[in-house]
């Protein structure tokens, strides 16, 4: 199994790197907290850890820290715009159990 | 579900904690909400796909209209529809009344000053008009970000005194926004170029609106944007070069200038768009009625020369009130649409000798400093990327004291937020109460200054004058708000004011009365000279008569009595002319002939002095 990205989602992190000038890729994870038990993580990612898995997608890297991966292995990030709102969208065959507004999850 | 955006390392929010934060610019013309998302900042559209919100109120009687609607139906319900409603902010009645013949509205007077608008319904003031279009902006914000907005910054001309500030923000707060911060728009400009991260330098801000053009001087040291001087046209900007282009069409065409106003309309807007193709066509074919044409940018060029150099007149202004030196100019940034006009970027950069920065849209960079500022405030950048901005106080901040001088607590181009306080006392014997009289400006006079507010403290315990001491504290906030604060320090007596709009300056009048403070300073320096020499007369003139009163049966003989007496109506006589020497001098021989009686008073206290010890001594 393996991480990936849509387009729309390489297409802006690829931006979104370019404009924050610095940042080796994004960083997929989940943390334990929230309504329903964990939570996504996104973040720029400036420093490797030593144990971090990193796959790429459309020339954009994503990295994961093997004990989320366990929780997101098999997801497919996507940049969505709904209305006039617009963000990332994780697809993540893992989940069971959504909280009413998905900010978080449990598998 | 929710969408997510990408955030700094360590920093991702918890759910349902996402701090989302939009900077606001408020103008006059169109307004913008912009917001950094995944760490690109960028301007919202509406549903629709417009970034710019027409700065338009339209009252219904059933409902309220916002946006470029509201515009358009101003010709056909020009009461009800409310344009530009930032000229009216933070004025009184007065002022709007000066403006009042470009303005169609019904106004009538409210309770502090505030003018109202009447509308079908009811009386607006300007600041919930403008709370109409931040609250049309909040649900714009609200809707692009998924969530309640944390806070806001809303930017401001950098000439825009308290009063104004006050009226900005009461909106925000009536359209339900948590103000982080008011900036000041050529500041937010720089930042959008991303300047506050440079460690110092001399920046421009040339701001060509529709209708207004701005220009503004900035130095920034140690993370603090300095205002060192603003100057600009209030009727100059876009819309007098679509003007210069019809006029040529019409004299081209051979027709009369008598348009009607649809014919009119319809000549702008063709003079509109043939000016944006000019910025990347070198030529637009062109037709009114019979006539048929092409525009050359030569041509265009020749039409709006004179325009662009009344600009630049304002800059040369504005860089000799700034005393800085051309080589000391490190970046001009271009605002406004206007500026995307190529003559104009030459000619600017020839007059400030460096490439103008135009890589951000120009409509659009006041919003997007804004946005990077409000993200840096609710704390979405690590801790180490944060940039506290801080900003000055336009004008200078003091009391009336005796003889209707200015005493300036916190001068001009402090950095805020900024808390000062000064001691002063009584200046009558037994005086109880004492008037705390808040000013704004450069001059010396009180009659000079903006007068911002007015309070008294009461309960001061009687004393001989000069033996109270008060202290009175101003304190300026990030937004440079203010407030006023007079403690007696014996009593512990307290009152207490916030600076709330009364009535505003005009832009005009504060430049004014910059300018003026320079000119008059040696006019103001002689006319604070006489008045501290009047101040002088009259407290001698108190003392000498209170001492007369208790003392002069015990301890002066007749003539002697008359010799001061004489003394003292020559010094009244003098003390409300205007020279400066003779209330001197006359004081002084006042102070001379009362100078056997002081000496004998003094014996007299100390002798009482010694038999009361005396007495106690034998008591005990």
């Amino acid at each position: 199994m393996a991480i990936s990205l849509t387009e729309a989602a390489a297409n802006h992190v690829r931006r979104s790197l370019e404009n924050r000038g610095s940042g080796e890729g994004i960083r997929l994870g989940v943390r334990t907290t929230g309504c329903s038990g964990m939570a996504y993580v996104l973040e720029f990612v400036d420093e490797l850890q030593p144990d971090d898995e990193v796959f790429e997608s459309f020339g954009m890297k994503v990295i994961i820290d093997p004990k989320s991966l366990a929780y997101i292995d098999g997801t497919e990030l996507d940049f969505v715009r709904e209305g006039i709102n617009e963000g990332f969208k994780f697809n993540n065959p893992n989940v069971r159990g959504e909280c009413g507004c998905g900010e978080s999850f449990n598998v | 579900m929710a969408l997510l955006q990408i955030a700094e390392p360590g920093q991702s929010p918890q759910p349902h904690q996402q701090r989302l934060a939009v900077g606001i610019d408020l103008g006059t013309t169109n307004s913008l909400v912009a917001t950094v998302r995944s760490g690109i900042a960028e301007a919202l559209p509406d549903v629709d796909g417009r970034i710019a919100l027409s700065s338009a109120v339209r009252y219904h009687a059933d409902r309220i209209e916002v946006g470029h609607l509201a515009r358009e139906a101003a010709a056909s319900d020009p009461y009800n529809c409310i344009l530009s409603v930032k000229r009216l902010m933070g004025r009184g009645l007065a002022d709007v009344q000066q403006l009042g013949e470009q303005l169609p509205y019904r106004f009538q007077a409210g309770k502090s000053h505030m003018p109202f608008i009447e509308t079908v319904q009811g009386p607006k003031s300007p600041v919930e008009v403008s709370a109409h279009i931040l609250q049309a902006l909040r649900e714009r914000g609200e809707a692009a970000l998924g969530g309640e907005l944390t806070g806001v910054v809303i930017t401001v001309p950098a000439y825009f005194d308290d009063a104004q500030r006050q009226a900005t923000k009461d909106a925000a707060r009536l359209a339900g926004l948590n103000v982080l911060r008011l900036l000041n728009e050529p500041t937010a400009a720089a930042v959008a170029y991303g300047l506050d991260q440079q460690a110092e330098g001399v920046v421009v801000i040339y701001d060509l609106g529709g209708g207004t053009f701005d220009v503004s001087i900035l130095r920034l040291s140690r993370g603090v944007f300095e205002v060192l001087s603003t100057g600009g046209d209030s009727a100059l900007g876009g819309d007098d070069f679509d003007h210069a282009i019809a006029r040529w069409m019409i004299e081209q065409a051979g027709a009369s200038s008598d348009l009607s106003p649809s014919e009119q309309r319809s000549v702008l807007q063709q003079a509109c768009a043939a000016k944006e193709l000019l910025t990347s066509q070198d030529a637009v074919a062109m037709h009114y009625q019979d006539w048929q044409g092409q525009l050359s940018r030569d041509t265009f060029e020749q039409l709006i020369e004179p325009l662009v150099a009344r600009s630049l007149r304002a800059c040369r202004r504005a860089l000799r009130d700034s005393e800085v030196e051309l080589s000391e100019i490190e970046s001009v940034v271009m605002v406004g649409g206007s500026t995307r006009v190529p003559l104009v970027r030459t000619r600017v950069g020839e007059l400030f000798e460096c490439t103008p920065l135009t890589d951000i849209d120009p409509d659009q960079v006041v919003a997007i400093g804004a946005a990077i500022q409000a993200d840096t405030l609710v704390g979405n950048k690590r801790a180490g990327d944060e940039l506290l901005l801080l900003d000055v106080t336009p004008l200078s901040l003091g009391l009336e004291t005796m003889g209707d001088l200015v005493e300036k607590i916190i001068p001009r181009n402090t950095t805020i937020p900024v808390t000062r306080a000064q001691e002063f006392t009584t200046a009558r014997d037994g005086q109880t109460a004492m008037v705390v009289h808040v000013l704004q400006g450069e001059r010396e006079l009180v009659s000079d200054c903006r007068s911002l507010a007015r309070f008294e403290l009461r309960g001061i315990p009687p004393m001989v004058a000069g033996a109270a001491k008060i202290r009175v504290t101003f304190q300026v906030d990030a937004d440079g708000l203010l407030s006023v604060t007079a403690r007696e320090l014996a009593s512990g007596v307290e009152a207490s004011i916030q600076v709330k709009p009364s009535y505003g300056l005009t832009d005009t009048e504060i430049s004014g009365m910059l300018k003026a403070s320079f000119e008059n300073a040696a006019n103001d320096k002689q006319a604070r000279a006489l008045q501290e020499q009047r101040v002088d007369a009259e407290r001698l003139l108190e003392t000498v008569r209170a001492a007369l009163k208790a003392d002069a049966e015990a301890l002066l003989t007749e003539q002697e009595r008359a010799v001061i007496e004489e003394r003292m109506s020559a010094l009244d006589a003098v003390r409300h002319s205007n020279d400066v020497n003779a209330i001197a001098r006359h004081v002084q021989q006042l102070n001379h002939a009362t100078n056997e009686f002081a000496a004998r008073r003094l014996d007299a206290t100390v002798k009482s002095a010694l038999a009361g010890r005396q007495l106690n001594e034998m008591e005990g």
